[in-house]
């Protein structure tokens, strides 16, 4: 496996996308939107209306739900949360052009498969690690569906977010499986 | 009759909802850097790093340990000689108050219309009568990240120790990398559906890695944590030979015509605290 660091910064275009191999570790600066269970289901609803409440063309959507901020802080514990419940929404987002994902966790070859087509990438954050990846984010607000708490989804600055490529644009993925 | 008040309950449980979901217990740190120390993937190395800096991070008790702060569950132990009142609902506020007090995600939802309880209520608690007066609260914190792929299975006599050894290797394998291993894996052998699942669970709260006391237990054991590591799965799934860091099992006598398994897996952060009141 190969061994390279990229520093990224959004938003992700499909020649950025194009760059990465399974295995990169990859830092990446800018603006993301996270979207877990809850609000995926309704993002589907809303893209049948045409009023998604997010942009999602090279945007990277980041599949977690934090825990309460407290006072003086930007956000709580926000780590990856297992991404294979949002792949039956996630083919519809990548033909509208979303570019990235982190999350943890294997994609199932449908979304694998899609990702190929779309030229997508999926990074997989440290699973278990809200806490140390909570350092990362340095700016969060909730920007819609603010009645699914935890769900919500919120547009989060980060600086240096440390993921590394799991699947990349050519469909491979770097999960161990038989 | 010794009595123990329903505020004493409620304040002590809300204690330790706070404190499983910010300190990894010694024993689940001590795992992680001996599984550092033994780790020959270079991936797997960083990820364990991580995962003890993440440890560090949330001992001081700003942010817990992972944002899925779990659904509790309560294991009481109580004394046959001591008086409680309102033992389910001061459990219940004890909840309540930890995690609005802890700053803790509030993730219980009614099952099929998903609306949220919004104080991560209720709790699930199982109670044991003992002998004496004294009452043991042990809050169990479990993420669904891990809880997602556990499985109970009813094979059949004739699969026998093999089939038990067949069927926690599958489920392992099928869970990956969902369950943020290094995992823990809690076996349940015996006695009915539920029983068996029960056993899985208690078998996660005995002090990380000490093994059962009966030989035979002890030797299935060390069989399955070896092929489990066997798998390759590796820290966060990404290949390396820690997969599991302890594989504990209970057993209970079952029925001529079955044989009950339940695994429940944990991810690395075992989250458990106990008092003795």
């Amino acid at each position: 496996m190969r061994k390279t660091s990229y520093k990224l910064k959004t938003p992700l275009t499909i020649e950025k996308v194009k760059k990465l191999r399974v295995g990169d570790r990859v830092r990446i600066s800018g603006t993301i939107y996270t979207a877990r269970d809850a609000s995926h289901k309704r993002l589907m609803a809303a893209l049948k209306k045409k009023s998604l409440p997010i942009p999602i063309r090279d945007q990277i959507l980041y599949y977690t739900g934090p825990t309460p901020v407290r006072p003086g802080k930007v956000i709580g514990s926000a780590g990856p949360t297992t991404s294979f419940r949002m792949d039956p929404y996630t083919i519809p987002l990548l033909k509208k052009g979303l570019r990235g994902m982190i999350g943890k966790g294997e994609r199932s070859q449908k979304v694998r498969e899609a990702m190929k087509r779309h030229q997508a990438i999926y990074f997989a954050a440290p699973g278990g690690c809200g806490a140390l990846l909570s350092r990362y984010i340095k700016e969060a607000k909730v920007i819609a569906y603010p009645d699914l708490g935890p769900e919500a989804i919120y547009r989060l600055e980060i600086e240096d977010f440390p993921v590394i490529v799991a699947i990349d644009s050519e469909g491979k993925s770097l999960f161990r499986r038989e | 009759m010794r009595r123990i008040g329903p505020e004493r309950i409620r304040d002590v449980v809300a204690q330790l909802c706070i404190e499983a979901n910010y300190q990894l217990p010694k024993e689940v740190i001590q795992a992680l850097r001996k599984a550092r120390r033994r780790e020959n993937s270079s991936l797997g190395r960083e990820v364990l790093d991580q995962l003890i800096e993440n440890a560090r991070i949330a001992e001081e008790g700003v942010y817990p340990l992972c944002q899925d702060t779990g659904m509790v569950e309560v294991f009481l132990e109580i004394g046959e000689r001591i008086r409680i009142e309102d033992l389910e609902e001061a459990v219940q506020e004890g909840v309540r108050k930890g995690y609005r007090k802890g700053y803790l995600r509030k993730s219980i939802v009614s099952p099929l219309n998903r609306k949220n309880t919004k104080n991560n209520t209720p709790a699930i608690i199982h109670t044991k009568i003992v002998k004496g007066e004294r009452l043991k609260i042990i809050v169990f914190i479990k993420g669904f990240g891990s809880e997602n792929v556990s499985a109970t299975g009813m094979l059949l006599p004739s699969q026998g120790r093999e089939g038990v050894v067949e069927f926690v290797l599958e489920k392992v394998r099928e869970a990956g990398a969902d369950p943020c291993p290094p995992i823990v894996v809690g076996v349940g052998i015996g006695g009915t559906l539920e029983k068996s699942s029960l056993l899985a669970k208690e078998a996660l709260l005995r002090p990380l890695g000490r093994h059962h006391a009966k030989k035979e237990i002890r030797s299935l054991e060390k069989e399955l944590l070896k092929k489990i590591n066997g798998l390759g799965i590796g820290p966060s799934g990404l290949g390396g030979k820690i997969t599991s860091l302890a594989v504990h099992i209970e057993t209970f006598p079952t029925h001529i015509a079955g044989l009950p398994v339940a695994v429940n897996i944990n991810c690395h952060a075992l989250r458990y605290a106990r008092k003795i009141i």
